[in-house]
C-alpha cells in the first residue's frame, strides 16, 4: 500500500498485453531487510530474447531484487509474473545461478553431482538419480568445457571452474528465463569467454537472461538491455537508451569520476 | 514460616553468596562470548572440566581445591587445543568440532569417575550437572557481625573464597583490558594492526572462561554455568548498545537471577505450605532465562514489542525516501 | 571377561541383551545418517538444544503418567512429553534467532540452559514425592541399557530403522537443500518442508536415543560419526554410508561394553567408542586423515626439491641442500663428488625441457595453466594432450614476434 501511495514515477502496468506475456513483469516491488527498504517501488518488464544487465552501486539492492523476483525472500509489496503467471507456477521455466560465495564449497559433492542437481526437478521427489541423468549432466559440463573435471570435488576447482559448474547446472534444466547473480566476479578470462558464449547461445534460442553485473565497462558489450538500480529504479530499457551518463550519474552519484563516465559512454556507442 | 537468623546465616546466606558470585564470575566474561558468537564455548567448557576435576582428585587423593582446579584448567586447555586441531585438519565447522570434543571429554570424565570408585566420595555425575549449592554451609555464624569476625572468616566455605577470588580477578582483568577486549571483539584484524594481538586476546578470553567455569562448576554445576555465561549478557544486550553499560547491566541481571532463583527454590514451596525445597541451580537458570524472555519481548529498542510498535508508527507516517 | 564380551557381541547372551544391542546398533545407524545432514546444514549444535530441551518434557510426562496411571515410568508418556518439549525448544531457538538481535549460538545456549534448568527443578520436585518411583529418570541423563525393557528395545530398533529408511529415501532432496537452499527454492522445492523433515528426524533420533545414550551425550551420536566420515570421502552417498556404519558400530560396541559393566552409564561407553573410531579416522583416513595429509605434503616437498635441484644443475654449479643431494645420489643422477652421471645428464636435460614447456604453457594459456593444479609437478607429457605439446614446442622453437 505504502508503495502505491508514495509512487514517484508511473509504473508499468501489468494489464497491457505485452507485460502479460513478458518473461518477467514486475509491478511496484518493494523489499525491506531488517526494517530498512532495500528495493523501493521497482517496476520492470523484461524483453523477450533479451540479455539484461542489472547494474548499480554496492548496496543498491541488485541481489535482493533477483532474490525477490525469484520469490526467495518476502516482499513488502508488488506483483511479479513470469510469462503471465505467478512465479510459483512457473518454476520449471526459471533457471538460477546464485552468487558463488553463497554455498559451502567444501560440501562432499563432485562437479557432476552439482550439475545433476539441475535435473532433480525433472527426476522428481524420492526417485533416485539414474545413469542416464548422469550422462545428461556430463553433456552440460562439456558445454562449459568442464567435462574433464566431472569427478573432482567442487572445493578443488578454481573460482572460474566453480562458476562454470553453476552455469552448467542452470543449463541442465532447460529454462526460458535465467537469473544470474554476478557470474563474472572472480573468474578468469577463459571462463568469462565461456559465460559470454553461453549467454549468446541462450539469446539465440529465444531465452531471456537477467544478470547482476558489477563491471560497467563491459556491460554494454555483453548485454543488450539494462536495468539501473539504486534502491529505486533509475532507468531501464534497451542498452543505448538506458545506459546514459545521466542515468549512471543518477545511480552512482559522485561515485563515478567524469572521466570514467565519458569512457563508458564511448563504449556504449554514444 | 519461622526462620531463625542463625539458620539463614549458616544455610541460606552462603548459598546466596555462592549463587551471586558464580553468576558474576561467569556473567562477566559471558558478555564477550555472546558478542563474539562464542556462547557455546561456555557450554563446552562446563562439560570438559569434568575429567580434569576427577583426575585432579585422583592424583592428589584429596578434595583440596587446588589440584582439582589445576586438573580442570588443564582439561579445558587441552580441549581448546583439540577443538582447534580438529577444526583445522578436518575442515569442520567450529560447532561440530566442539561437539566432538566436549562429549568425548565428558564421557571420559564419567568413565574415570565410575571406574575408579571416585564416585560416592564427593564427586558424582549429578553433582557435576547441577552442583550442590544447597550444601554450601557456613558453620559458626549466629549473627551478621560474625561474618567478619576472625572465627567466622576462618570457617568460610572454600567455594566462597575461591569464587570470590576468581570473580575479583575476572573483574580486574576486564577493567584493565577493557579497551583491548572491546576492539578485538569488534574488529580482530584492526586490533592486530594496532598492535594488540587479537589471537592472544582470544586465547586469554578462553583461559578466563575456563577459569570461571572451573571455579563455578564445583559449586553450582554445569547447567548454571552455561546459563550464567549466556543469559545475563544476552538480557543486557536487549537494553543497551554500549558495551560498558551492557557489562554493568549483565552483572545486575546475574545477581538478580542468583538471589531470586535461590529464594524461590528454597522458600517457594514453604510459602505454598509444602515442606521441601526445589533444586536451586535449576531454578536460578530458569529465572535468568525468564528475565531474558521478558527483555526480548518488552525492552524498548531491541525487544520485539518495541520494534513492532516503532515499525507501525513508521508505516503510519509517510517516509521520506 | 573377554569371553563374556565375545558372547555378548555374537548375540549369545540371551534374547533381551540381543534386542538391546540390536536396538542400539540401529539407533547409532540412524544417528549417523541423520547427523550427516544436520552437519552439512550447519546445524550440528542445535541437537544439543533439542536434547537438553527434552528434560522438562520427560519430567512432566512422568508427572502426568503418575497422575493418570499411578506409575510414572510409562514410556509413551515420557516420549510424548520429550517430543513436545523438544519441539518447543527448536521453535524457541528459531524465534530468538529470527526476532531478536541475538545470534544462533546464544539462542541455543539460552534454550539449552533454561529447559534443562526447568527439568532439573521438576526432577527435584519428583524426588520429594512419596511414590519413590523416580528411580529410572536419572537414566535419561546418561543412558542406561541395563535397565532397558525388552519392549523398549524393540521400539527403539523399529523406530531407528524407520528413521534411517526415511533419511536414505530423501537423500537427494536433503543433499540439495543442504548444499544450496536458495537454488532449491528457486526450482520450486519446498525447502522449509524439507528442512522440517530433517529437523523432525533429528528430533526423533534424540527422543528414541534418550534411554540408551542419555540427553547429555546424545548429541555425540549425531556429530561424531558424520565428522569422522568426512575424513574418508568427498562423496555424499559414501559419507552417509560411512557415518551410518561408524554410528552403528559405536552404539553396538558401546552397549556391549556397558552390558559388561552395569555401573557404567551406557552413554559414556557409547560415546567413547565413537571417539575411538573418530580418532582412527582422524589419523588414518586416506583422504583427509592427518597421516595421509602429512605424507602427501612430504612427497610434494620431495617432488619440488628434486625438480628444483635438477633445474639448478642445468644452469651450472648449484649449492644443493642435503636433502636434494641425497635424493639425486640415490636416484643415480649425481656421483658422490657431485658431478653428473651419464643418466643424470639425460635427466637434467629432460627436466629442463619439461619446465620450458610448462613455462610456455603458462604464458600462452595463462588461465588454463592456472586452473591446471599439477602445473610443474608432473611431466607435461603425462598431463597435456600431444597436439597441445606440439604447439608449445613450436612456439618455443620459433617464437612469434607479434607481441606489441
Amino acid at each position: 500500500m505504502i508503495a502505491k501511495l508514495l509512487k514517484l514515477q508511473p509504473s508499468t502496468s501489468l494489464s497491457t498485453d505485452a507485460a502479460k506475456k513478458a518473461p518477467l513483469a514486475i509491478d511496484g516491488l518493494s523489499v525491506s531487510y531488517h526494517h530498512k527498504p532495500v528495493v523501493w517501488d521497482l517496476s520492470f518488464v523484461a524483453p523477450e530474447k533479451g540479455l539484461v544487465a542489472v547494474v548499480g552501486p554496492n548496496g543498491a539492492g541488485k541481489s535482493t531484487f533477483i532474490k525477490a523476483a525469484l520469490g526467495l525472500i518476502p516482499k513488502l509489496s508488488g506483483e511479479i509474473t513470469v510469462y503471465g503467471k505467478p512465479v510459483d507456477k512457473q518454476r520449471k521455466l526459471i533457471g538460477y545461478v546464485p552468487q558463488r560465495g553463497s554455498v559451502d564449497w567444501d560440501f562432499p559433492a563432485s562437479a557432476l553431482d552439482v550439475v545433476t542437481m539441475g535435473l532433480y526437478g525433472e527426476i522428481g521427489w524420492l526417485k533416485p538419480v539414474r545413469k542416464g541423468h548422469k550422462e545428461q549432466a556430463l553433456s552440460y559440463l562439456e558445454k562449459v568445457g568442464m567435462a574433464d573435471f566431472a569427478d573432482r570435488q567442487i572445493g578443488q576447482l578454481s573460482g572460474g571452474q566453480q562458476q562454470r559448474v553453476f552455469l552448467a547446472r542452470a543449463l541442465a534444466q532447460d529454462a526460458s528465463l535465467y537469473f544470474m547473480d554476478e557470474p563474472f566476479v572472480g573468474v578468469d578470462a577463459a571462463t568469462e569467454r565461456a559465460i559470454i558464449n553461453v549467454l549468446k547461445k541462450l539469446k539465440d534460442q529465444g531465452k531471456t537472461v537477467i544478470c547482476v553485473h558489477h563491471d560497467l565497462q563491459s556491460a554494454p558489450d555483453y548485454f543488450d538491455h539494462a536495468l539501473i538500480l539504486n534502491v529505486r529504479p533509475v532507468a531501464s530499457g534497451p542498452m543505448h537508451e538506458a545506459f546514459t551518463s545521466e542515468n549512471l550519474q543518477r545511480a552512482y552519484g559522485g561515485r563515478l569520476a567524469p572521466s570514467e563516465l565519458s569512457g563508458l559512454m564511448s563504449l556504449a556507442g554514444q | 514460616m519461622d526462620l531463625p537468623l542463625a539458620d539463614f546465616l549458616q544455610i541460606d546466606f552462603p548459598a546466596l553468596l555462592v549463587a551471586s558470585l558464580a553468576g558474576l564470575c561467569c556473567g562477566l566474561p559471558g558478555n564477550f562470548l555472546v558478542l563474539r558468537r562464542q556462547s557455546l564455548i561456555g557450554d563446552a567448557m562446563s562439560h570438559v572440566v569434568l575429567p580434569g576435576i576427577v583426575v585432579g582428585y585422583l592424583l592428589s587423593g584429596t578434595l583440596d581445591t587446588l589440584p582439582m582446579l589445576l586438573g580442570a584448567l588443564g582439561a579445558a586447555l587441552i580441549s581448546a587445543l583439540l577443538i582447534e586441531v580438529i577444526r583445522r585438519l578436518g575442515n569442520v565447522e567450529p560447532g561440530a568440532a566442539m561437539g566432538v570434543v566436549f562429549t568425548s571429554m565428558f564421557a571420559l570424565g564419567v568413565l574415570i569417575l565410575e571406574q575408579t570408585g571416585a564416585s560416592g566420595v564427593h564427586l558424582d555425575v549429578e553433582h557435576a550437572l547441577y552442583g550442590n549449592l544447597e550444601s554450601t554451609l557456613w558453620f559458626g555464624l549466629t549473627d551478621w557481625s560474625d561474618i567478619l569476625s576472625a572465627d567466622g572468616l576462618a570457617q568460610m566455605p572454600g567455594s566462597i573464597s575461591r569464587l570470590g577470588g576468581v570473580t575479583l580477578v575476572v573483574l580486574l582483568v576486564i577493567i584493565l583490558f577493557f579497551k583491548e577486549l572491546k576492539i578485538s571483539t569488534f574488529d580482530p584484524a584492526m586490533a592486530t594492526s594496532l598492535g594488540f594481538n587479537a589471537r592472544y586476546i582470544s586465547i586469554g578470553l578462553i583461559v578466563m572462561t575456563a577459569t570461571s567455569a572451573v571455579a563455578a562448576f564445583d559449586a553450582v554445576g554445569s547447567i548454571l554455568v552455561i546459563a550464567m555465561f549466556i543469559c545475563p549478557a544476552a538480557t543486557a544486550r536487549m537494553w543497551t548498545d554500549k558495551l560498558s553499560s551492557q557489562i554493568i547491566l549483565s552483572s545486575v541481571f546475574a545477581l538478580m537471577s542468583g538471589c531470586l532463583g535461590y529464594l524461590i527454590a528454597a522458600f517457594g514451596p514453604f510459602l505454598l505450605g509444602e515442606n521441601y525445597a526445589l533444586n536451586a541451580a535449576g531454578m536460578i537458570a530458569v529465572v535468568a532465562c525468564l528475565l531474558q524472555a521478558f527483555s526480548m519481548v518488552f525492552a524498548p529498542n531491541h525487544g520485539t514489542m518495541g520494534r513492532f510498535l516503532k515499525q507501525r508508527k513508521a508505516l503510519q507516517e509517510p517516509a521520506e525516501i | 571377561m573377554l569371553q563374556e564380551l565375545f558372547d555378548i557381541l555374537t548375540f549369545q547372551s540371551g534374547y533381551n541383551t540381543n534386542v538391546v544391542l540390536l536396538g542400539a546398533g540401529l539407533l547409532g545407524t540412524a544417528g549417523g545418517v541423520v547427523g550427516v545432514f544436520s552437519l552439512l546444514r550447519k546445524r550440528a549444535l542445535i541437537s544439543d538444544a533439542i536434547s537438553h530441551a527434552t528434560l522438562p518434557g520427560i519430567t512432566l510426562g512422568f508427572l502426568v503418567a503418575l497422575a493418570l496411571t499411578g506409575t510414572g515410568k510409562s514410556l509413551p508418556f515420557l516420549m510424548v512429553g520429550s517430543t513436545l518439549s523438544g519441539i518447543l525448544g527448536v521453535l524457541l531457538v528459531q524465534w530468538i534467532k529470527d526476532n531478536t538481535r541475538l545470534p544462533e549460538d546464544s539462542a541455543i545456549g539460552t534454550v539449552l540452559s533454561s529447559f534443562f534448568g526447568l527439568g532439573v527443578v521438576l526432577m527435584s520436585y519428583i524426588q520429594t514425592l512419596k511414590s519413590g518411583s523416580q528411580a529410572g529418570l536419572e537414566s535419561y541423563l546418561l543412558g542406561s541399557t541395563a535397565s532397558m525393557l525388552q519392549s523398549e528395545a524393540e521400539m527403539i530398533a523399529i523406530s531407528a530403522l524407520a528413521i534411517t529408511m526415511l533419511a536414505v529415501l530423501f537423500m537427494k532432496e536433503f543433499g540439495l537443500v543442504c548444499f544450496d537452499p536458495d537454488y532449491a527454492a528457486s526450482r520450486g522445492w519446498a525447502v522449509s518442508k524439507i528442512d522440517l523433515l530433517m529437523m523432525a528426524l533429528l528430533l526423533a533420533v534424540v527422543v528414541i536415543g534418550l534411554k540408551t545414550v542419555g540427553l547429555i551425550l546424545i548429541i555425540a551420536l549425531v556429530i561424531i560419526p558424520p565428522v569422522a566420515a568426512r575424513f574418508w570421502t568427498d562423496r555424499l552417498g559414501v559419507m552417509v554410508a560411512i557415518s551410518a556404519f561408524t554410528g552403528g558400530m559405536s552404539c553396538y560396541l558401546g552397549a556391549a561394553l556397558s552390558a559388561l559393566t552395569p555401573d557404567l552409564p551406557s552413554g559414556a561407553t557409547i560415546v567413547l567408542t565413537a571417539t575411538a573410531l573418530f580418532t582412527l579416522s582422524l589419523l588414518f583416513a586416506p583422504k583427509r586423515g592427518v597421516i595421509a595429509t602429512a605424507l602427501r605434503q612430504f612427497s610434494f616437498r620431495l617432488k619440488i626439491t628434486r625438480r628444483r635441484a635438477l633445474l639448478s644443475l642445468n644452469k651450472g654449479q648449484p649449492t644443493l641442500s642435503f636433502l636434494a643431494s641425497f635424493l639425486l645420489k640415490r636416484e643415480g643422477v649425481l656421483n658422490s663428488d657431485h658431478t653428473l652421471t651419464e643418466k643424470g645428464q639425460k635427466t637434467v636435460a629432460t627436466m629442463s625441457r619439461d619446465q620450458a614447456l610448462w613455462n610456455q604453457y603458462l604464458s600462452d594459456y595463462p588461465e588454463e595453466a592456472f586452473a591446471q593444479n599439477r602445473w610443474s609437478l608432473a611431466m607435461i607429457t603425462d598431463i597435456l594432450p600431444r597436439d597441445l605439446i606440439n604447439e608449445l614446442e613450436m612456439s618455443i622453437d620459433s617464437p612469434k614476434k607479434e607481441i606489441g
